[in-house]
């Protein structure tokens, strides 16, 4: 029996045989890929997961990719698990961890994504990969797209941070900068998706695409010693990856990865600029509404989130929460980081790490819980965000002993 | 005449038109006109509440419904509504 069998509506349960599709054709609801879990099973351990690659693809039983497809790699996941002390010292957390994926080949998380969804299109006979993205995803379709030899389409918001725009460039894909945001090129890319044979990695390569989130909790709980955190703080853009983290940790408890017997709590950040699913879980509802964005947090500005109400009953049934902060909050979180851990972070880790903030000097937590922020981003991608407002002392001075006494005065 | 664009997994619905033309003065009434020319289009837009359901995006050109006016929107002749799956995305 193959491991990999099918897709699965979300809602109605309708099944579809392994395609490019990413919507149910009688409700609407997304698909999620099925695997045989007594054949998963029956031959992963521990062990071999510890004798795997030193990438996310020490877990590739539990990802939707052929045991005989080739993978397009760069060597992405399993990136540090950080005891963060001194941060925690700060926000009164003696457990406080970071996983720290700004280490990634492009520098974002959107490389497990990628990894995943670029492997799948080449094996089932893609020549063109394409994406709608706010930045992150674009790069790493560019990169990853170039390793495996792939023509790409990537489609931004024309008004994405240069830096994102550039690293993305020398790639050579064909860059496509559209007058809108984000839900705008979402939008036309699922217009397109109907008209061009491309890999969509958001769009008709969704349901295998997104598995590639999963690696994130994977690692997390094989770095905390094959055990779940007690709660994961988790950046809400579409929504995607939150939905996945909690597949992730009921995958890890029923096949008896780890010991225990109950999900973490997982809980949402978002920007106050851009903030649906936060409304939405304040108005206590599932009905997700949109809003236009407005936040320095680019990363994440999608004002009509996929997974929406997903995260919201989520957030719920694990207890957790889903907060949002302030722009200032979002820089003092960047700061904070980079002060007290030496880690930069992009716009959307300062989200992150300012809901953690917020919610630890409100008391949410007594200090002994085992707490994990996932920092999904590199602060060199929105260090524009800072400018003006880095901290630190700058002094300038002559190349003189005389002069450094005088100005810097130690 | 107002014109509905219909994506790819409700084609088998329109008969594998891409596009639908119909009178009606608002987007509930042009949904109404859709499902008596093609039946299950209302079934497949709205629930029970007579909503726009959770995993379908409206837009009247090029403007997200919920953002405007919702299903009471006056439309013109040169109107056009797209229907488009909502479960796209996850491209940060």
């Amino acid at each position: 029996m193959a491991r990999v069998q099918a897709l699965r509506c979300r809602e109605c349960g309708t099944e579809y045989q392994l395609q490019p599709t990413h919507v149910c054709e009688m409700c609407f609801g997304p698909l999620d890929v099925v695997y045989d879990y007594t054949e998963v099973k029956r031959v992963l351990s521990r062990e071999r997961i510890e004798a795997g690659p030193p990438s996310m693809w020490r877990y590739r039983d539990l990802l939707p990719i052929p045991d005989d497809a080739p993978l397009v790699t760069l060597g992405e996941g399993f990136t540090p698990l950080v005891r963060a002390e001194r941060l925690g010292t700060e926000l009164g957390l003696r457990n406080l961890y970071l996983k720290n994926d700004t280490m990634n080949p492009t520098n974002s998380f959107k490389d497990r994504v990628v990894s995943v969804a670029v492997s799948w299109a080449r094996a089932h006979g893609f020549e063109t990969m394409a994406c709608a993205s706010t930045g992150n995803l674009a790069h790493s379709v560019a990169a990853y797209s170039a390793r495996a030899g792939l023509e790409a389409y990537v489609f931004m918001p024309a008004d994405i941070e240069n830096a994102k725009v550039v690293s993305t460039a020398v790639y050579e894909p064909n860059v496509v900068a559209v007058r809108g945001n984000y839900d705008e090129v979402n939008r036309l890319c699922s217009q397109l998706a109907e008209e061009f044979p491309w890999a969509f990695c958001n769009i008709n390569v969704r349901p295998f695409y997104a598995e590639g989130s999963k690696t994130l909790t994977f690692e997390t709980a094989e770095q905390l010693g094959w055990r779940l955190p007690d709660e994961i703080v988790i950046p809400i853009g579409s929504g995607c990856q939150f939905v996945r983290h909690r597949r992730a940790a009921a995958e890890l408890l029923d096949l008896g990865l780890v010991s225990g017997d109950r999900l973490p709590r997982l809980t949402g950040a978002q920007a106050l600029g851009c903030a649906p699913v936060y409304n939405a879980w304040r108005d206590g509802t599932e009905r997700v509404m949109p809003v236009r964005p407005d936040t320095i947090a680019k990363s994440i500005a999608i004002g009509n989130p996929s997974d929406g109400p997903y995260v919201v009953r989520i957030a719920k049934e694990t207890g957790g929460v889903v907060e949002a902060v302030t722009e200032e909050e979002i820089v003092d979180a960047i700061r904070l980081l980079a002060r007290t851990e030496g880690i930069f972070t992009e716009t959307a880790g300062g989200v992150t790490l300012g809901v953690l903030a917020k919610l630890a000097r409100a008391g949410r937590w007594n200090g002994d819980e085992v707490i994990v922020a996932y920092l999904t981003g590199h602060g060199l991608k929105t260090a524009d965000a800072l400018n003006g407002s880095a901290g630190g002392r700058r002094v300038e001075i002559d190349p003189t002993l005389k002069s450094f006494r005088e100005v810097v005065a130690v | 005449m107002p014109k509905f664009r219909i994506p790819g997994p409700l084609r088998s619905l329109s008969g594998g038109e891409s596009t639908v033309s119909v009178e009606a003065a608002d987007l509930r009434g042009a949904i109404e006109r859709l499902d008596e020319k093609h039946p299950g289009f209302k079934s497949r837009l709205l629930d029970d509440q007579g909503e726009p359901r959770q995993f379908v995006n409206i837009y009247l050109n090029d403007e997200d419904i919920r953002l405007g006016a919702g299903l009471g929107a006056r439309l013109s002749e040169s109107d056009e509504i797209s229907i488009v799956p909502a479960v796209a995305g996850g491209g940060g």
